[in-house]
Order: C-alpha cells, then structure tokens, then sequence
C-alpha cells in the first residue's frame, strides 16, 4: 500500500505544497517560562519542542579546571505522540541530546572559560529539551530551540557564595549560533525538514551542524540507508546553504 | 572465481547471463555472494553452499522435529530452527478425530519426535510440516544427536554411501534431517555417534570415507 | 574531543604513539572464538579490543516486536569495567546506548534482513581494552561475526576513525588523540560499494576538510577489508575431497 505522502514525494512532491528544500513555518516564543534562565520554544511546522535553561553552581571536571560544565538532557514527553509511554528516554531521546550537545560543545558557542568563578567552582549550564508535538525534524527544532534559550539564558547573581534567584549579574557569554540541517535521502534525491509521516519513509538521514563561519561542527548519519562520498558532499553544500536560514531566527 | 572457490559477501562472482542465483544478488549484469559459502557455477545457476548459518526450512525437506506444544488442532514442532512448523490434524492423521471427545497428545505428545516433511512454508516463513509422506513416521526411542545443518551432505555421503555405510557397520536406525538432528536407535549406537561427530568437525578434510570406514573397522 | 590540554599531540610528524599520521596500529583479527555463539569475532586495534558474538537469526518474542516481513537486527556496546583508565560502571550509559544505536544502522544497511521474517538477529559487542576508535573496531569484529554466523550480507562493513590534528590529518585515533585531537570522524562503509553506513563526526572543519578526511577513512576501510577478507578466508579454507 502506497500512501500519498509516498506517491507525492516519489513525484517529487510533497503534500503540504513545499519543495523538496523548504523548511515548514517556523515559529518561535521566547521566554516561556519565567523560572528559566533562559528558554525557548520552537514550532517548526506542526512539531513543538521546548528548551530552557537552568544554571547552578558546580564543580569543574579535572581536566578542564577553569571550564564551565554543559549538560544537554533530552525527553520525548508522552504528551508528544500516541508512541510514547512515559519512562526513562529510550535511545532516540538519548541520541537527540547527544548531538544536541555536540553541537552546542563542538562548535565553541559557549565561552566556556566564561563561566569560571573561583578555584574548584564554575557554573553548570544545564540544557533541558522536551518534545511536545512530535511531528518530525527533532534534531533541527531541538537545536534551534536550545541556541534561541542559550542566547537569552541570563546568569544568575551570586552573594556570598550562593545564587540570588531571579536576580542576574549578566548575559551567558555566547560566541556562536549553530543550527542543525537535517538532509534526507529519498531515491535519489534530497529533501529538509521532514514530517513525521515523511520520516517513515526515508532510511538515510545526515544531519549536518554548521557553525556561523559554514564550518561544520558535527555530523551525525540516521537510519540504515547509506550514502555515497560524492552524496555527502551535496548534503554538506545544501546544509551550509540552508543553515543561514534557520540562523538568522536565532 | 570458479565452482568450490571459497565466496565472501560482496565477493564479485561473475556476469549473470540469464542464470538462477542462489544465495547470490545481483546488480544489473554482476552477480556477488550474499554469504560466506562454496562457489558452484553451473549453465543453469550460480549458487553458494553456506559455511555457516542456521537451519531454514524448505518445502520438500525431510526434517526430525520434536513435539513441543500440542493445541486444539494440531501439534508445534521444534525444527531446530528460528521457526517452529506446525502439524496441522489433516496432515498427521488419516482417520476422522472428534476433537470435541480426544486430547490430540494421544497422537503425538510433548517430546515426541518425528521424521517428517515440510509441505508449505510462505514467504513470512509460516511453516507447516506433514506426516503425509512415503517415510515420514514417529520416532520411538532412540535419541537425537545436533550438528550444524550445512554438515548434513557430508554426514549423507554421495548418494547416502556414508550413511548407509555407519548403518549398516553399526547396526543402527538412522533418520538424517536436512535441519541437522540426526535420530539414531539400537545396535552400536554410539559408534555410529562418534562416527557423526567427526564428519562434523572434519567435514572439511579429505579422505574422509577411508577414515570412517577404519573407525567403523576398530 | 576537542578538550583544552597541553599535551603535545604531535612531535616532529610522529604522534603521540610513535606512528606517521596516516599510519594504523598494529591490527589483529580472530574469528570464532565464543563457542557458543553462532558467530564471533575478535579484533584488536593496538591496545583496543573488541569481543563480539552474534546470535542469531532465532525467534523473537514477546510477539509485538516481530516485523512480519523482515528480521531486526539488535546490538549491544558495552565496556568492560577495567578497559578504560577509571573504573567504568558496568550499567549501560547514555554514550553506549547512542553507539549502539549507531551501530544498529551501520549494520543494518549491509545484511539481508528481509530473508528471516520474524527473526531477531543480536549482536553483543563487549570491549575487553580501550584506547580510542572503540566503535569503529567492533564495528569491524561485528561484520566479521555476521559473516562467520552465515548472515547474508550485502558486503562486509569496514570502519576506522581519522582526526586532524592541527593540519595534518591521521588515522585510527589513540585514547588520547581521540580526546584531544581538534576535529574527529568515525566511518564505516560497504567498501567495494562505496557506500557510508556509518557517520560521525565532531570538530570544527571547513567542508573541503571534512571530505578530505571522508577519502582518507575511505582508503583505510579499504585496507581494513582486505584484512577481514583474509581472516575469514584463512578461518574457512576448504580443502577438497575426492
């Protein structure tokens, strides 16, 4: 059984009327939650996914004394699909923070030395993501939502060693703003910006973080399809070309 | 690459021409082996024996099973594979069973083991196998010895010379399944098992019949 | 990846280990040494090891996990508690799950799955000793145990890691470059294809560099094959009766 999504797309259509390399309506509403640093949520298309930033004093790892902490944590809630039970996050929400994380870590977008305050203290970013709607492209709503909480993500004032809550000493020190751009293969071709139900159909996904200067900072390859070097290539050109649209939100 | 080569897969075997494949793919014209096996090329078909790989079933193969579940309307029998086959009551039993009044264990129980011949198997791999069949029967006694399925030739010999031979040294009743179990009964039965054991682990070496028949001598 | 550190990665064109940067750690393949399994495979990348088993395909349950008209095919990374400089907790973490998940789809793509409806086929990858490239060296031992256990494949799967440090770029990554070096790439491929199954990637590198490292993992997945080709055909050689 084909259904339309299927006979659209091996048209070359889809059937919500975009082309192949459009992205959906993208919507985003800052500061959702006033008990956040910062935080953000995304509605690229019918998918909505929220991320807020929390900050807490921590202890910084051994090898990087004068460093900042990131955690990047990742939750399909089960008020985002039919599919999902609540519970632990299986290992796509697992998946998702983990590139979430590459991203934000590899692309320098943080100034991690920024966050130092004393001899064995600096601050932990916690980056919190949730899916509310589950409607396909998580990876590029996730990592735009958690860049738009970073940029508006404020640091808490510190007196006599503990946090003053809703009282801030300055902005998180951010460098850049990497998005994601999710490339799927489908035949031959190429499309962005999935729908779930598009998602179903396609087995190669290459996901392609690109920083503010078009470098790329992580590369993650989805699904049992494969690709050819010369594919990649093109998939590296149109994520650099799209990214600058998904950047200019931030 | 010529018929007993040793194929990997991916390994490029040669042009298609028409030909069947088996345990081969194809793009377009070139044909490669999907498994590690021995090449057999002939004008009708380029095809791979497996080295390895467990027991699926067939139609027509002639396998023992053993009962392991038996059910309103016929039995569960364990293959030695991933699939179970069942025995359906049409095709175990010629005589008319009221099932309203008889247990179907009174035919055929849990544990019970059969030599019979797998009839149907469709393409989700629902497998059934059938009683009805000239040497098809339940097995009494004996017991059942495993060896990995791709063996099984070489435990039957050319023309069923190698089995024929432990038989009749052994002075055993031997039933082969292609899926590897081997049921064996009476007279010297545990030569006859030694005798299996190393055509399994040396199925590979020559001179293999001159061994066992001095194993059957000793 | 990517960390802050004042060791000196490369000295004089030799890395940390001695080697040239296109150069591979002594490699070592053995086939089927878990008896028990229907395939497995051993293979050492200098001081890293993998051990993997495959089981399978063998009936799945409970049902609802059947597809009906395809086997699954599910693996399991884990590292053993000694194989890494601290203790490692032995319950799986958030970085296993996510390699295993990866590797699920490096492997996927390369076997017929479609042939054993119903069926799962598992695969244990377990880590004895680490010192980077972790995921890419199981990968290798794992194509070698789906081999051995007589799955049919679309080819053998072949992986190495590169990297660059500063300009230079290497090959099959150490512990320590794995940590430190600027940019890293994992990749597994279906080599006499040509065909990616596996990709990652973390760093900050223009797209020339990022293809230019794609070629280099090309040519050493290329060498690995080769060595899993004679493995395999050393384990299985046949000589002929009558």
């Amino acid at each position: 059984m084909k259904n339309f999504v299927e006979e659209a797309l091996a048209q070359g259509k889809r059937i919500d009327g975009r082309d192949f390399l459009s992205f959906r309506k993208i919507e985003i509403v800052e500061n959702v939650s006033k008990k956040a640093e910062g935080s953000a949520l995304v509605k690229m298309g019918e998918t909505k996914v929220i991320a807020g930033v929390k900050m807490d004093i921590g202890e910084p790892f051994k090898d990087s004394p004068n460093e900042g902490i990131l955690i990047v944590n990742a939750e399909f809630s089960p008020i985002s699909s039919p599919n999902i039970e609540p519970g632990p996050p299986d290992e796509n929400a697992i998946e998702l923070a983990r590139i979430v994380d590459r991203v934000i870590r590899e692309s320098h977008s943080i100034d991690l030395e920024k966050l130092f305050i004393e001899e064995g203290k600096v601050w932990t970013v916690y980056v919190d993501l949730t899916v509310l709607d589950m409607k396909g492209n998580l990876v590029d709503a996730c990592v735009l939502s958690s860049l738009k909480a970073l940029w508006n993500a404020k640091i808490p004032k510190i007196e006599d060693g503990k946090i003053v809550r809703e009282e801030f000493s300055g902005k998180l020190p951010m460098v850049y703003k990497p998005v994601t751009v999710s490339i799927c293969k489908y035949n031959n071709n190429f499309l962005i910006d999935p729908t779930d139900v598009e998602e179903e159909l396609i087995n190669a996904k290459l996901v392609v973080g690109v920083r503010d200067d078009d470098k790329i900072c992580a590369i993650q390859k989805q699904g049992w399809g494969t690709f050819h070097i010369s594919e990649i290539e093109r998939c590296l050109d149109l994520a650099i070309e799209k990214s600058k649209e998904l950047r200019r939100l931030i | 690459m010529q018929t007993r080569d040793i194929v990997l897969p991916g390994m490029y075997i040669e042009e298609r021409k028409g030909r069947k494949l088996n345990n081969c793919y194809s793009e377009g014209e070139k044909v490669y082996s999907k498994v590690l096996g021995i090449l057999k090329i002939s004008e009708e078909e380029i095809s791979v024996i497996p080295l390895a790989g467990k027991y699926i079933p067939k139609v027509g193969d002639r396998v023992v099973g053993v009962i392991d579940e038996v059910e309103v309307s016929g039995w569960w029998v364990d293959i030695n594979s991933p699939y179970k086959a069942f025995l359906p009551i049409g095709e175990a039993l010629e005589e008319f069973v009221d099932l309203k009044k008889v247990d179907l264990s009174r035919f055929y129980d849990i544990g019970d083991v059969i030599f019979c011949k797998i009839s149907k198997v469709t393409k989700n791999k629902i497998v059934q196998v059938s009683m009805k069949d000239m040497i098809a029967r339940k097995l009494f006694g004996g017991a059942i010895m495993k060896i990995t399925p791709f063996k099984v030739p070489r435990v039957i010999g050319k023309g069923g010379s190698m089995i024929e031979l432990i038989k009749s040294k052994t002075k055993t009743e031997i039933y082969v399944g292609q899926n590897g179990l081997i049921w064996v009964k009476g007279g010297k039965k545990e030569k006859a098992w030694e005798c299996i054991s190393t055509i399994e682990k040396e199925a590979h070496t020559s001179g293999l019949t001159e061994k066992i028949s001095k194993m059957l001598e000793g | 990846m990517g960390k802050k550190t004042n060791i000196q990665l490369m000295v004089d064109g030799r890395r940390i280990d001695g080697r040239l940067p296109e150069q591979l750690r002594e490699i070592e393949m053995k086939i089927g040494e878990i008896e028990n399994a229907d395939g497995s495979a051993r293979v050492r990348f200098g001081n890293t090891e993998a051990l993997v088993a495959v089981y399978g395909p063998r009936s799945l349950f409970p049902k609802f996990l059947q597809e009906s008209d395809m086997a699954i095919l599910r693996v399991v990374y884990s590292m053993a508690p000694f194989s890494v400089d601290e203790r490692k907790n032995p319950a799986p973490d958030r970085r296993s799950i996510e390699i295993s998940k990866v590797t699920k789809d490096a492997l996927s793509g390369a076997v017929f799955l479609e042939e054993f409806p119903r069926t799962v086929i598992d695969v244990y990858e377990y880590i004895i000793q680490a010192d980077g490239s972790t995921r890419v060296t199981a990968i290798n031992a794992a194509s070698l145990a789906l081999a051995s256990a007589g799955i049919p494949m679309k080819d053998l799967v072949a992986a190495c890691s590169v990297g660059k440090i500063g300009d230079v770029l290497i090959v099959d990554l150490c512990g320590k470059e794995d940590n430190y070096s600027e940019s890293d790439m994992a990749v597994a491929m279906m080599p006499s294809k040509g065909l990616i199954t596996l990709l990652q990637m973390d760093g900050r590198l223009t797209k020339e560099e990022v293809l230019q490292l794609l070629k280099k993992a090309e040519e050493n997945c290329k060498k690995i094959y080769e060595m899993q080709k004679k493995a395999l055909l050393e384990k299985f050689k046949v000589v002929g009766e009558d």
